[in-house]
């Protein structure tokens, strides 16, 4: 709740320091005598509105991070603290009880020791409140006055806001950069704690999968963990069978959209096809489970097999095909509308038929976009779960038999995480090692497309 | 208002002729009732200023104005006496007799060998290895570009200048061995050097194809061409010898243009 009136009170001041700003600025231009500022009034008064929000922005994320840990303190202080446990659970319980009740999260306590602590979380938390409130307005104040007090006629106000906001942009795009660090980070460091358990070489060598999560944690049988089974059923539902739907359709109904589709037509189709794209995946995970799964089955059973399994990495291949299908065709349109109109006209113009223009002229010139689609497809296909969950299975089955069923890298995450296995046990950490995997090996198949790209464009510029 | 045909044209022998030709885009009347023998064995220009009309009634000749969608045309177009409108009629054929130069060099994004030998590979005009290399050598030779390019064959077309494109794609276009070719402003994009490369090319080209034409600069049309049609506001105002339309111009629109008065 504090944080959020810190915001408001920040907004309010800056709307305060905008209009202040922009009257002081009207009133240099009315003194000057050809009435012109170097910058427009309205960047005075951003300049002097960013300078007020911008710190209290930073100090409100700062103090949210920092007043928990100095209320608790303060409360520790207080003479019923000697009678808390020491550490550990129960403590750390009593005092989220006691808490919740001071913030009127809750209106009672179980636990008659936190009673004790309401009255001195009540009084911790309104004293910070309230240094809060007073550090925020003497942050405005100072940003405000400094920024105010800078305004002149001459003033270069607007390269200052321009030069702002370019910073801010910048944390925007790195907002996403750092994550994607942070993430691989945080799975490094799983991973390294996984492989001091189990022998790297087995699990990534191993074909024998089937981590007990009720073994015994400290001496793992690193045989049981051979990840060989869950890297082919990966690669076989989603780089595979997944491809084979998907490639050849979402080609085809690329090159049928940009090159034969009458406009009308393609203003329909085309968004119907990106629809597809929306449809949780949940929903087709339904649609593998109870329609295409046993749908496959009775055709096995029909070519005679004795006893097919009803998830197969068929069903789940499939439908995860078409799933997919939607990324192809977008990128491959895309990139074949976007080929110049005068690559066409120069084939027609030879006598090449509409056929060979595409297969000889537009699809060559396009391909750096299609195989970046391509690319996209199977990291998008690799890293798939709720298909494969509901319609493939958890047994790892090391097969060419797309009948059989099988599991996949990220179904054996989930089904490790959500395990009954306690959070240190190799079973669990295992799916932080699989998460690796799969993170270098998208990250692999990028960099190979990238480079594919670069090598075998048909630059037509 | 009726097109001044000059009557001193003695050549009979037409390759291409267009009767009460009108093409739309739409609602919109583009060209209007042009009438006109393009002459087997000279290079006709085809003059005017901005949207006259003379780069789409030339589109007419091979069809190209199909791949338009709005687009219709009226009237006749003969190609040794065979309508090229009619139904039956083999786009993709007549396209390989009638080849098109464009305003703005467009060669593939493939090596300058592939572009040459793509027309004769799809229309099965070589087989084997070495007649197609003798194609190649051949087109690249009559457009004056093998010995610029003879030894980096497997470079991209896309890497040469402006000027050595162009005459790729004219190359590109004779391969196919074509009887006319279609030329659209094809130097307004080049430099003067390049420009004077062109209109030599044209000039050895000349005879050997019937060759039209299209182009903003007068003095090119009067360097490159033996006759000259006058295209504005989409009907045709004057055909005839290039000598006579620059000298003798019957038409006050033709003489107000070539004076500079306007365009």
């Amino acid at each position: 709740m504090s944080p959020t009136i810190l915001l408001l009170l920040a907004l309010g001041l800056g709307l305060a320091g905008w209009l202040a700003a922009r009257a002081r600025a009207w009133t240099f231009r009315k003194a000057s005598p050809d009435g012109r500022l170097a910058s427009l009034p309205s960047y005075h008064a951003w300049y002097v509105a960013l300078w007020i929000i911008l710190p209290v922005l930073v100090f409100v994320g700062a103090w949210s991070a920092i007043a928990p840990g100095l209320v608790t303190q303060s409360v520790l202080a207080s003479p019923a603290a000697d009678q808390l446990p020491a550490f550990g659970f129960q403590r750390q319980t009593i005092l989220n009880e006691a808490r919740a009740v001071a913030t009127g999260a809750s209106q009672a306590v179980f636990n008659p020791l936190a009673k004790e602590f309401v009255e001195p979380y009540r009084q911790a938390l309104s004293f910070y409140n309230w240094i809060g409130i007073a550090a925020t307005l003497v942050i405005a104040f100072l940003g405000g006055a400094w920024s105010f007090l800078r305004l002149k006629p001459d003033f270069a106000a607007r390269t200052r806001v321009e030069r702002i906001v370019m910073a801010i942009l910048l944390g925007a795009s790195l907002v996403a950069i750092l994550t994607t660090i942070g993430i691989f980070v945080s799975l490094i460091f799983e991973t390294m704690r996984f492989f001091g358990m189990v022998n790297p070489l087995d699990f990534l060598f191993g074909t024998h999968w089937g981590p007990d999560p009720m073994s015994n944690p400290d001496n793992p049988d690193s045989s049981r963990y051979g990840a060989i089974p869950l890297f082919w059923g990966t690669l076989f539902i989603g780089a595979i069978i997944a491809m084979i739907v998907a490639i050849p359709l979402g080609l085809m109904s690329a090159v049928y959209l940009t090159q034969y589709a009458d406009p009308r037509l393609r203003a329909w189709i085309k968004p119907t096809l990106e629809i597809l794209a929306g449809v949780p995946t949940v929903v087709y995970g339904y649609f593998a489970a109870l329609t295409i799964a046993p749908a496959i089955r009775d055709f096995a059973i029909s070519l005679g097999a004795s006893n097919p399994s009803s998830e197969s990495a068929l069903a789940a291949g499939l439908v995860m095909g078409v799933m997919i299908i939607p990324f192809v065709s977008s990128m491959a349109d895309d990139s074949i509308a976007a080929v110049p109109q005068a690559m066409r006209d120069g084939s027609l113009a030879m006598g090449a038929t509409t056929n060979e223009t595409i297969r000889r002229v537009l699809v060559p010139a396009a391909l750096p976009g299609i195989v970046a689609g391509v690319m996209l497809a199977i990291s998008r296909a690799i890293g798939e779960t709720m298909i494969v969950v509901m319609a493939a299975s958890t047994a790892a089955n090391l097969s060419a038999n797309p009948l059989d069923s099988m599991t996949t890298v990220t179904v054996q995450i989930v089904a490790m995480l959500t395990g009954e296995g306690s959070f240190d046990h190799p079973a669990t950490l295992s799916a932080f090692a699989l998460g690796f995997v799969l993170f270098m090996v998208t990250l692999g198949l990028n960099f190979i497309a990238l480079r594919v790209v670069k090598r075998f464009r048909e630059a037509y510029e | 208002m009726v097109t001044v045909v000059h009557q001193n044209l003695e050549d009979t022998d037409a390759k291409m002729s267009a009767r009460n030709v009108s093409v739309f885009y739409g609602d919109k009347k583009a060209i209007d009732e042009v009438s006109i023998d393009i002459p087997t064995r000279y290079v006709t220009a085809f003059i005017g200023p901005s949207g006259c009309g003379k780069s789409t009634f030339l589109r007419t000749l091979n069809r190209m104005n199909d791949t338009i969608p709005s687009a219709r045309v009226e009237g006749d177009i003969m190609l040794d006496g065979e309508d090229i409108y009619k139904s039956g009629m083999d786009v993709v054929q007549l396209r390989a007799r009638v080849g098109m130069v464009f305003q703005k060099p467009n060669p593939f994004p493939k090596s300058i060998y592939e572009n040459i030998a793509y027309g004769p590979k799809i229309h099965g005009l070589a087989e084997g290895k070495d007649e197609l290399d003798a194609v190649v050598e051949k087109s690249l030779r009559r457009a004056g570009l093998w010995e610029e390019v003879k030894d980096r064959l497997q470079d991209s077309g896309t890497a040469l200048s402006g000027g050595q494109q162009q005459r790729l794609c004219i190359a590109r276009a004779i391969a196919v061995d074509p009887e006319v070719i279609l030329m659209d402003e094809p130097c307004s994009a080049l430099d003067p050097i390049a420009t004077a490369k062109i209109e030599e090319l044209i000039d050895e080209l000349n005879g050997r194809y019937a060759i039209v034409i299209v182009t903003h600069s007068m003095q090119q049309a009067a360097r490159v061409s033996q006759r000259t049609a006058f295209f504005h506001l989409g009907k045709m105002v004057e055909y005839g010898r290039t000598s006579d339309i620059f000298t003798n111009p019957l038409e006050q629109r033709t003489q107000d243009y070539i004076t500079g008065r306007y365009g």
